[in-house]
């Protein structure tokens, strides 16, 4: 097995997994854990007829997924409690809003910490309430990581929970300071959604920006299969809602100087999971090959292949976040205290 | 905004649904659906949700009403701890802090 | 990977794969008599931290559908030990099917003595020593529970004995198959045993959990009781995937504590410990 195209093909077309021996299907639920897409996985297979061993690993998979899922909305009822003298807009982001939406992409989902978004003049005092309300506390107390993060970054540096043990990222915008996109946070901020009890989610095309910002500008590619299945359902969804979609989410794209990443998602998208798209974006662009051939870089044993790509999307993720000279000096901290 | 439209909080228990209520010799278990947590707690603790019923109700509401069924000896700070009892509860998400109806 | 091999240790399928051969024979041998495995439930890696360290200094890091960030890569001489954690570990982390205590079990009858404790309070051995005598042994490691029925499910994976226990069974059992021993682990002295053949040709056979003990080693010879409440932590604390289980664990973990009665044993000896489990087992199951 010399790449992830089982899994994709698992995941498009759940019907075909029927063919595979013993071999394969170990294969597939490995790099499906690989990639944290087994929940999602398991949830696309449910109803069809397979051998009892594979149904038992896939039923545990669901009850790992609906585990997540209890676990990720109860979160974020802790941080609204801890929040409720918070004067000013809670975005939910990532799984838990997807959960929380009850939007295709959150089925199965695998989700970790809890991302919240907040105005950036109002950071502090969300920090301030999550610290004496909340019961959270920072990871670590490192002088240079929080003046980084405070300086450079989009969120303040991670807190954990001193009693659940789960982590919260508070965001003012969706990508560092540094980035050469520069999306409008606020009026992310101002268009979101009020779902009940002071929390909201990203309006649909903010949504799917924030999606693709998050694939293309702000990693090196690792987990891309999953944001991808992300963006897959989010476009499927929001379009066949609403037919002013595509338009919209241009406009909405544009405005946060975001088109090429977004438009290269769906395309990205449209190619391995056949989300259908406008025509107008679909020509490809040339390295659209190179990514994909990152995104599938994992072999049938988990394990992360074709080094060469991944080091230079690594390299690459560091430029897009920060300007060459903070890189060095970035790095030289790293160095000096490993 | 809690605590601060009323000086008087008031408080409402979590719907019966999401609890499953289980005692154990000298301490009851209390799983709560929605978080998956499972609390291990001690009187009064499941007196003061079974009584607060759906209701929004103050500390001196639920005093009031256990003193009315188990005919307790209303002590001086017995409001008092009552109302800590409350606030931890509303800690773990068993009891919602709410506006003043 | 270059080696690779499938075995099945109860309900569970496991997929080793290796950088090296010599792991990967090891287990070939001691894991003989087990039923093999098509499908694998969880995959083990044991890797070259780097491409030329395979030759160098080697030593496998311990890799697989879940693992430890910072988990130390052992020396490749301990590659064996290495699987066995990583196989723990994947049971540990993502087992979903049974609620998983980290207990002892063994069967009389078709009911179970279940036993749990700190690492160090002797729950291992005692297991590995009733299984030579009249009770069949059910696993080491973890019991794990039936969410439904309640049943103990085997788990009898290679016996793990440490130090004096290394000696110790070695005169109970000298018919015992052991693996290499493997010495300056982080644990110290370590050598794997096979389990009698009846553990491992009864792997599927279930039991009815029937007394619970909370034995401790080092102390005077006792008995205690202890408070439901207690008990029920501390399993809560013994479980690596209560939590995950949710409501079914919270059913099944309740019913557990108040149909199972349980004591709280200290020994200081082997014989000592046979004859209070003997005792309770006569008393209470």
């Amino acid at each position: 097995m010399k790449d992830a195209a089982i899994l994709v093909r698992a995941l498009r077309d759940p019907a075909s997994t029927t063919a595979l021996d013993s071999g394969g299907w170990t294969a597939l639920l490995t790099l499906a854990r690989a990639e944290l897409l087994l929940g999602t996985l398991a949830r696309r297979l449910e109803g069809i007829d397979l051998p009892q061993p594979i149904q038992a690993a896939l039923i545990d998979a669901r009850l790992n997924a609906e585990y997540q899922r209890r676990s990720a909305l109860w979160e974020a009822d802790c941080a609204r409690r801890a929040l409720t003298e918070f004067d000013g807009g809670i975005v939910l982001m990532k799984g838990t809003a997807y959960v929380a939406a009850g939007l295709k992409a959150g089925e199965g989902r695998h989700i970790g910490d809890l991302d919240i978004m907040v105005a950036h003049k109002a950071i502090a005092g969300a920090e301030r309430l999550l610290l004496t309300q909340g019961g959270w506390e920072w990871v670590k107390e490192d002088a240079y990581d929080d003046a980084y993060y405070r300086d450079h970054m989009h969120e303040l540096p991670p807190m954990i929970h001193k009693e659940r043990d789960r982590m919260i990222d508070v965001h003012h915008t969706i990508l560092p300071m540094t980035a050469r996109p520069q999306p409008d946070a606020a009026a992310m901020l101002d268009d979101a959604i009020d779902i009940g009890n002071g929390l909201s989610i990203f309006a649909p095309e903010d949504m799917v920006c924030h999606c693709a910002a998050h694939l293309i500008a702000d990693g090196d590619l690792t987990g891309g299969l999953r944001n991808l299945w992300d963006m897959h359902c989010l476009l499927s969804e929001f379009s066949a809602q609403d037919t002013q979609f595509w338009a919209q989410l241009a406009a909405r794209s544009r405005h946060h100087q975001l088109q090429p990443a977004v438009q290269r998602a769906a395309r990205l998208s449209a190619r391995l999971y056949g989300t259908s798209i406008p025509q107008s974006w679909a020509k490809a662009h040339w390295h659209d090959s190179l990514f994909i051939r990152r995104i599938l870089a994992r072999d049938g044993w988990g394990r992360g292949s074709a080094p060469l790509t991944r080091l230079l999307f690594y390299i690459r993720s560091h430029w897009l976040r920060m300007p060459p000279l903070m890189l060095a000096r970035h790095l030289w901290t790293k160095w000096r205290k490993a | 905004m809690s605590g601060t439209a009323s000086p008087i909080q008031h408080y409402r228990a979590e719907k019966a649904g999401e609890l499953i209520i289980q005692p154990l010799d000298i301490m009851t278990l209390i799983y709560h659906r929605r978080s998956g947590i499972t609390h291990i707690v001690a009187d009064p603790v499941p007196q003061i949700l079974e009584i607060m019923k759906q209701d929004i109700v103050t500390a001196g509401d639920v005093m009031q009403r256990l003193t009315d069924i188990f005919d307790l000896e209303n002590r001086p700070d017995s409001g008092a701890v009552i109302s800590e009892r409350l606030k931890e509860l509303s800690l773990l998400g068993l009891v919602e802090m709410i506006d003043a109806p | 990977m270059r080696h690779e091999f499938h075995v099945r240790v109860g309900p569970a399928a496991f997929r080793i794969g290796s950088d090296w051969r010599a792991p990967i024979d090891q287990m070939r041998a001691l894991y003989a008599d087990y039923p093999a495995a098509d499908f694998t439930d969880f995959t083990v890696r044991l890797e070259a931290a780097r491409f030329l360290r395979r030759f160098l200094r080697p030593s496998a890091a311990i890799n697989g559908d879940y693992r430890l960030p910072d988990a130390a890569p052992l020396p490749l001489g301990q590659g064996l030990l290495a699987a066995e954690m990583g196989m723990n570990l994947q049971m540990a982390l993502g087992w979903r099917r049974q609620l998983i205590l980290h207990a002892s079990a063994v069967e009389r009858e078709g009911r179970a003595l279940i036993m749990t404790g700190a690492s160090g309070s002797g729950k291992s051995t005692l297991s590995a020593m009733l299984g030579q005598k009249n009770w069949r042994f059910m696993g080491d490691e973890f019991a794990l529970i039936d969410m439904v029925s309640g049943d103990a499910v085997p788990y009898p994976r290679l016996i793990s004995l440490k130090n004096e226990a290394i000696a110790a069974m070695q005169k109970h059992a000298p018919d015992a198959r052991f693996g290499p021993l493997m010495q300056g682990t982080p644990k110290g002295d370590i050598r794997h045993m096979v389990p009698p053949a009846p553990a491992i040709v009864r792997m599927q056979a279930r039991a009815k959990p029937a007394l619970l003990l909370f034995p401790r080693f080092g102390y005077e010879p006792a008995v205690r009781e202890i408070d439901a409440g207690e008990v029920f932590m501390r399993l809560t604390q013994a479980s690596t995937n209560y939590v995950a289980l949710g409501e079914a664990g919270f059913e099944a973990l309740t019913r557990f504590v108040q149909n199972i009665p349980a004591r709280a044993i200290d020994y200081q000896s082997g014989e000592q410990a046979e004859a209070l489990v003997n005792q309770l087992w006569d008393q209470l199951a």
